[in-house]
């Protein structure tokens, strides 16, 4: 069976979620294949073992002190390298610029934001907002594909190796020309991070100031991540990587709670195919309603304290 | 300093999207056209340099005849002049395609930067701006929250997951912007008067160095296979806060097991 390349999304050697996800959709096309960029293998391992890699190919953390066109090497060199199938990204922002430059290198054609792919790698798609569904596959060369965190469940494999290889890796000096400097964390709590959370609370107009804490209080009773719109960021009132949208970070949690948000259509591009959608809004007619599985006509600075009680209170 | 901006003319996000039954390509008769709005904060921060460093902002845009609305757009912001690639050829081209044609169209022009939005709202890839760097084999500085350019020296913030990165190269390069980079001015009566008489070079696939055997539908690296509306949400239970609102809420996150 051939290989199928996954990038692994990590942090200190903690393997995301969406990496799981992955290598459960890499099992209906091929043998999975993971590809650790940097340090930490050894504490990631199990869990890639877990979901099926029979294979791990570790590439030096050099790799990272180069805006993405190294890491597109890679796997433009261990694509062809190993006859590879298919490659399977998570479409966070920079990911789909590697696929993107992965592609041209492969002369491959790139899909990104895949809800679904199936063993023959036709891919589903969400568009305009969720109001259309679009199956895709690429015609050209290995299919690159960028899926959406939380589109996959992720199932436990039995017996794979996750066989450890190292690549030998010559960045060439093309990839060598927007070199990272520095990096910068901004204070993000301990939340769980946005695209990968299995709830989310988001915040809209409707919270009325900067002070985020009715939503921030809800998301932490549900161990929630927490989201905002644009309004709010464009308002200042909370950070824009926290922006849920067209133009934000595009969620599909088990379970999405949208407090004082309208639900523009830019809104819903970004949180349509969440799994259970609660709204509080207090305006009957906000199109969030039409959405929503379960929704209190209300104000929000007295139902969501009320609603966080309640969870504290039957935990 | 010559920055050229690359702008899109997309669907209306507010108006309601379709695709051609036939070719299934967007059907671009079914809505408004617009500017891509972020290739707005693109034409913004072009105009900052220049206001900074002096030189010229060109527009280039690859699209159908309807695409001359985003131009005049752009060109009442302030830029200078515009570009318009408009060829029958490269309809149904797809991101990767899209890449190479304005990286060919590039190719015909004299630039030391390169700006971009960092995603279209209809395509929605993000990837026309990393596939771009790649094609002209420059320095791939996307997705930035701030510029700063300083003789041949460019530094940006890279918005990242965590915060951000700060990347250093050397001009020429690509930037790709998102929207906390800056606020798109309004076009004045004056500009939007002058943006009339401002050029417009119209190039076809081939003026623009553009292969045809590489571009368009028939050639494209992907296929839509099929598509359809999606399935309508089940109507969900809406009830009325009467001082229970948030009790109600918990007994419906307690019943689908989320408490
Ligand atoms: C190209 C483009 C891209 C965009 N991208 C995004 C994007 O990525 N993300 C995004 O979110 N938006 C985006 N927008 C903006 C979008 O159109 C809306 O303007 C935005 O989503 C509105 O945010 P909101 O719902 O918080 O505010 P509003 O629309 O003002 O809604 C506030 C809601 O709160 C309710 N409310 C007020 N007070 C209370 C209270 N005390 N209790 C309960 N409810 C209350 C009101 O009834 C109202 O429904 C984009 C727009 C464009 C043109
Ligand atoms: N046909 C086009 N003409 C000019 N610029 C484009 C075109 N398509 C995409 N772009 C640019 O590429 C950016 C990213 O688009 P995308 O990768 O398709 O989401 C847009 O914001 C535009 O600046």
């Amino acid at each position: 069976m051939a290989e199928v390349l996954v990038l692994v999304d990590h942090v200190d050697g903690q393997v995301k979620k969406v990496t799981t996800e992955l290598l459960t959709a890499a099992r209906r096309i091929g043998e999975p294949a993971a590809v650790w960029v940097g340090d930490g293998v050894e504490s990631g391992r199990a869990a890639l073992a877990e979901f099926g890699a029979e294979k791990v190919y570790v590439a030096p953390a050099e790799v990272n002190d180069y805006v993405v066109a190294p890491k597109a090497e890679l796997l433009a060199k261990l694509a062809q390298e190993k006859g590879a199938a298919a490659i399977l990204v998570s479409a966070t922002a920079e990911n789909k610029e590697i696929a993107g430059r992965t592609a041209v290198k492969l002369g491959s054609g790139v899909l990104t934001d895949v809800v679904d792919v199936n063993a023959e790698v036709v891919t589903e798609h969400s568009v305009f907002g969720g109001a259309t569904v679009t199956h895709a596959r690429v015609t050209t060369g290995v299919p690159v594909v960028a899926v959406r965190p939380n589109s996959v469940v992720p199932e436990a494999a039995v017996g794979a190796a996750a066989a450890e290889e190292a690549v030998a890796v010559e960045i060439s000096d093309a990839a060598k020309t927007a070199r990272v400097v520095e990096r910068v964390a901004q204070e993000k709590g301990a939340r769980p991070e946005l695209t990968e959370a299995a709830i989310v609370v988001s915040g809209g107009r409707g919270v009325g100031s900067d002070d985020f804490s009715v939503v921030e209080n809800l998301a932490d009773s549900l161990g929630a991540a927490v989201g905002a719109s644009r309004a709010v960021v464009d308002s200042g009132w909370y950070p824009n990587q926290f922006q849920v949208g067209q133009t934000g970070k595009t969620v599909s949690p088990n379970l999405y709670v949208a407090l004082g948000i309208s639900g523009a259509i830019q809104h819903r591009a970004g949180m349509q195919t969440s799994k259970n959608i609660v709204a509080v809004n207090k305006d009957p007619e906000a199109p969030i309603f039409e959405l929503a599985d379960f929704g209190v006509v209300g104000d929000l600075h007295t139902v969501a304290p009320q609603l966080t009680e309640e969870i504290n209170k039957r935990k | 300093m010559n920055i050229v901006v690359l702008v899109k003319q997309v669907p209306d996000t507010a108006t309601e999207r379709k695709l051609n039954a036939d070719d299934r390509t967007l059907d671009r008769a079914a809505s408004d056209g617009v500017i891509n709005e972020l290739d707005e904060y693109a034409i913004e921060e072009a105009l900052l340099l220049k206001e900074k460093h002096g030189g010229e902002v060109t527009i280039l845009t690859m699209g159908p005849d309807q695409a001359t609305d985003s131009i005049r757009k752009a060109l009442s912001m302030g830029a200078d002049k515009a570009v318009f690639v408009n060829d029958e050829a490269l309809h149904g081209s797809d991101a990767i395609q899209t890449a190479y044609a304005l990286a060919q169209a590039l190719g015909t022009l004299e630039f030391d930067l390169v700006v971009l939005g960092s995603e279209s709202t209809d395509a929605r890839t993000g990837v026309v701006g990393a596939a771009l760097a790649e094609y002209l084999g420059l320095p791939q500085l996307t997705l930035a929250g701030k510029v700063d350019v300083d003789g041949g020296a460019i530094r940006i913030q890279r918005q990242t997951d965590y915060g951000y990165d700060v990347v250093e190269a050397q001009l020429p390069a690509v930037v790709s912007v998102v929207e906390k980079i800056n606020e798109p001015r309004y076009p004045s009566f004056k500009l939007i008067m002058q943006a009339k008489k401002k050029p417009v070079d119209k190039k076809s696939a081939a003026d623009a160095g553009i292969d045809t055997g590489r571009v368009g539908l028939a050639n494209a690296t992907t296929e839509t296979v099929d598509f359809a509306a999606a399935p309508p949400r089940a109507a969900g239970t809406i009830v009325k806060d009467e001082g229970d609102g948030g009790t109600k809420a918990a007994d419906f996150l307690a019943e689908k097991k989320f408490v």
